[in-house]
């Protein structure tokens, strides 16, 4: 039986890191091209440069072989994106970078690993250095054709990985409990829905939540992850509404820092249960 | 060839260890940028002491009550208006001080300085205290400026509401002269300067607008009435330039001009930047980039590249000053910094126009980040010969168990559809924004940078800082602060500065030029280094400080020089002014 062919089907082939490369790419070069959204080449060149040359240098150390690159280039390029420090400082773009691709090899169960690296790498400096750095802020202006194009090369991109039910489960329950929130702390809902045409919650839902690498290994398990992941993110938001003190070092990034509790939580249950599984990874050619 | 792997175990071991350090290096620089941020670096020689009640200043400001469609946001709305600005309004040879108050029927203030370390709130008498009234508006603040050249110091009030202008008719009696000028105007604006932009001796006016003059805030029509972006925004409020006609009255020339920006600015200084003997403008705009408006020969102004249009941020404040004592104009401009949440950084704007074409930034560590901060001055406070910077921060202070922060960032990252209308932000209740802040008195170091020395020369207030004037008030060779804090008291900070290090002032009074001598430059040669001080008609954030331009020397007991560039174009050489004393310049008949 011959299947229906889409007609993006030509990217078949390609590793799926390559076509995420290009919707990073793409949001990389519409921010900085209209907005800026960079704050300065030099953070790129640091983040990008270092990403890449830890994973070489790790990749030959540990495993005797130079890593493709690609997932690096993601890696150094969210980083770059999403981490917006004090002026002049470049050494969280470098110390991150590092920690982004350290933590694959210094942080594994069962031989994976088990953070999305720039999640791991963005959570940890937002909690260890917040009088350093804070998390991308900007929005895509007043410009929703922006907006479209990223969100459809997005879903384009996250069907053509398999993971456009993760996308699609996290953002189904953000805005069910966007809704459950403002009912529950009287706040506009427009308000909690805000964040979902920001930039920064489109690199979350399309290169962090959607890691194939450190997502488990069963389509039910990954969508119970990413309403884990919302759910998590809800109640830390929740927390935000209610001045709850103890937990005020979450409330700068709640989504990437919901995901950096529930994703190596998820990870290592599933590797724990099914330990032969074929990493999903292996699934694309 | 590739050489083999090292053994197993101690690659694992290598990427463990350097993984653990690059964390624990994380750390450590993360706390190192933070106490660089906050701690001094030694005793300074100077100490400020709060003395406003000691010399009878007890002006306490009063935030506007708005239309109550705004409730849910209404605080962060209304935290502005609180301002200073400082003139010898009788000629008496003391500084004055003016403050203004937002809220309908709380009176401005208007102290006069008596001569013997006291001040006596004259406004109601002279005309210019009960300005705050409904259908008219609530002040923002206010600017002083000669412009009937009668010798004496006319007023400016902006406001959110109608533009008024006070004529000084002597004997402490001012006289609203607003609709014969052709000013009255409803704009909702936070800044204005005056500026002779075409040289005529004349100084017109220009007046930024923030928000939309279509609103009041008193009837609202509409409450999307915010910004469309948070880095972007061009719907703000137009900004205006009245020229002077010398007949009394001004003329809107706004558009002819080029200079109707509505990037929402919050706060103007004009200055010849570029060398070419025209005063030039420099907006600081909140929710976007700064501008540089070149005056190209008082026929028109030039929005120009000059290396700021890529650095969108929050501008607060527009102040100026030689910062490196190059003999340069150059700006420091506040803007916004919170823990986790948004760096965006003070910006310390070095002025490489005549070389380069363009400013260069020079913000780091304790000069970058203050918080959320708003009004600040360059001034030498030590009288070392090098400028310090004073700067005040907080936005709204309340619960200080709560922040709204939390809740700002929901939309701050969003598309501009959401947050223009006020409606779609969150209530935010008793919370505070960026609260409870202690204000910042920066050192310059030289290449080690700024320190910060405000707790230990006395500055140790969290009031929510609005406006920061520099005067010598007591008339003593040294530079004295006044704040003007959001619905808090205002602060004297009087200076005391050891014996030792000498410093001369100039008093300039326009003939060609207009009589303020608003505009004109004074380079200053002694000791080896040059010092750039402009006469001012209005800068920081909603203030204006003392125009006796004040210059510190350090041990150097002689001035080589005193170049005087005057607005008319003419140029006055002091050979060797006495120093430790003020002088009284009269700019040369043609």
């Amino acid at each position: 039986m011959t299947a229906v062919r889409a007609p993006w089907t030509w990217l078949g082939g390609l590793d799926p890191r390559y076509p995420v490369s290009f919707l990073i790419t793409l949001i990389l070069v519409l921010g900085e091209a209209r907005y800026g959204i960079l704050g300065g080449y030099d953070r790129l060149v640091t983040a990008l440069g270092v990403s890449t040359a830890t994973e070489l240098v790790l990749s030959r150390l540990v495993r005797g072989r130079f890593a493709n690159v690609a997932s690096a280039y993601i890696t150094g390029i969210s980083l770059a994106l999403l981490i917006k420090p004090r002026a002049g400082l470049l050494w969280p773009f470098a110390l991150g970078g590092f920690i982004a691709i350290a933590s694959k090899y210094a942080l594994q169960y069962r031989g994976r690993h088990l953070w999305n690296p720039s999640n791991f790498a963005i959570s940890l400096l937002v909690l260890a250095a917040p009088a350093s750095v804070a998390v991308l802020s900007q929005q895509w202006g007043n410009d929703l054709a922006t907006n479209a194009v990223i969100w459809c090369f997005g879903l384009l991109i996250a069907s053509r990985v398999r993971m456009l039910h993760v996308t699609l489960t996290y953002v189904t329950c953000f805005l069910v409990l966007a809704a459950l929130r403002s009912s529950i702390s009287g706040g506009p809902l427009v308000a909690e829905i805000a964040p979902l045409t920001g930039p920064m919650y489109q690199l979350f839902i399309f290169f962090m939540v959607t890691d194939p690498k450190t997502t488990v290994s069963t389509v039910r398990g990954r969508v119970i992850v990413a309403a884990a992941v919302a759910l998590v993110e809800a109640g830390i938001r929740l927390a935000g509404d209610w001045h709850v003190a103890a937990l005020a070092p979450l409330y700068p990034a709640p989504p990437i820092l919901a995901l950096a509790i529930v994703g190596p939580l998820a990870k290592a249950i599933d590797l724990y249960a099914t330990p032969s599984r074929t990493p999903i990874v292996q699934r694309f050619p | 060839m590739i050489s083999p792997p090292p053994p197993r175990s101690w690659r694992r071991t290598a990427v463990a260890v350097s993984f653990l350090t690059a964390i624990v290096l994380v750390i450590v620089l993360n706390r190192r940028g933070d106490r660089a941020a906050g701690a001094g670096a030694g005793p300074p020689p100077f100490h400020f002491t709060d003395v406003a009640a000691q010399v009878g200043i007890s002006f306490v400001h009063h935030g506007p009550t708005l239309d109550p469609k705004l409730d849910n946001i209404a605080p962060l709305i209304g935290s502005l208006g609180a301002a200073v600005s400082v003139a010898d309004v009788n000629n008496d040879g003391w500084p004055d001080l003016y403050f203004t108050n937002s809220r309908f029927g709380y009176p401005n203030a208007l102290y006069l300085n008596r001569g013997d370390g006291t001040f006596v709130d004259v406004a109601a008498a002279a005309g210019v205290a009960n300005v705050n009234r409904r259908g008219e508006g609530v002040s923002m603040g206010a600017i002083w400026g000669d412009y009937d050249n009668d010798g004496l110091e006319d007023l400016l009030i902006y406001k959110w509401g109608y533009l008024q202008l006070f004529k000084n008719m002597g004997n402490l009696h001012f006289k609203d002269v607003t609709d014969a000028a052709g000013l009255r105007q409803w704009m909702n604006s936070n800044s204005a300067v005056w500026i002779d932009y075409d040289r005529d001796g004349l100084l017109d006016l220009y007046v930024t607008g923030y928000f939309r003059s279509d609103i009041d805030f008193w009837h609202l029509k509409t409450t999307r009435i915010m910004e469309n972006s948070f880095e972007f925004a061009t719907n703000g409020g137009k900004n205006r330039l009245f020229h002077n006609l010398g007949n009394g009255r001004f003329e809107d020339v706004t558009d002819r001009m080029g200079v109707g920006s509505t990037r929402w600015t919050l706060a103007v200084a004009a200055a010849d930047f570029n060398g070419d003997g025209w005063p030039d403008l420099f907006l600081a705009n909140d929710y976007g980039p700064e501008e540089l408006y070149l005056n190209d020969h008082g026929r028109r102004f030039i929005l120009s590249r000059v290396g700021l249009e890529s650095d969108s941020k929050s501008g607060m404040s527009a102040t100026l000053g030689d910062v490196l004592n190059r003999g340069r104009v150059d700006a420091f401009v506040t803007n916004i910094s919170e823990r986790g949440y948004l760096f965006h950084g003070n910006n310390l704007r070095l002025n490489f126009l005549p070389e380069l074409g363009r400013f260069q930034q020079a913000a780091e560590g304790a000069v970058a980040d203050a918080g959320w901060a708003w009004g600040a001055q360059l001034g030498d406070l030590d009288n070392d010969g090098r400028n310090e910077l004073f700067i005040v921060n907080g936005y709204v202070s309340r619960d200080r168990t709560q922040s709204y922060w939390y809740a700002m960032s929901k939309i701050a990252g969003a598309n501009g559809n959401v947050f223009e209308d006020a409606r779609s932000w969150p209530t935010i209740g008793t919370a505070s924004l960026s609260g409870y802040e202690r204000s910042r008195v920066l050192v310059s170091r030289g290449l080690a940078g700024w320190t910060d020395v405000a707790a230990a020369v006395g500055v140790t207030d969290e009031y929510d800082g609005r406006a920061v004037a520099l005067a010598d008030l007591f008339n003593r060779g040294v530079l004295d602060v006044v704040v003007a804090n959001q619905g808090q008291p205002a602060l004297v900070y009087k200076n005391s500065v050891p014996p030792g290090n000498h410093w001369v002032a100039f008093k300039l009074v326009g003939t060609r030029s207009n009589r303020s001598a608003i505009g004109a430059e004074v380079l200053l040669v002694a000791g080896g280094t040059r010092q750039l001080k402009v006469v001012d008609g209005g800068s920081g954030f909603a203030s204006q400080n003392d125009r006796r331009l004040h210059f510190g020397l350090g041990q150097t007991t002689q001035v080589d020089s005193a170049l005087i560039r005057w607005p008319s174009g003419g140029v006055q050489t002091l050979a060797h002014p006495a120093v430790d004393r003020l002088h009284v310049v009269t700019e040369p008949g043609p």
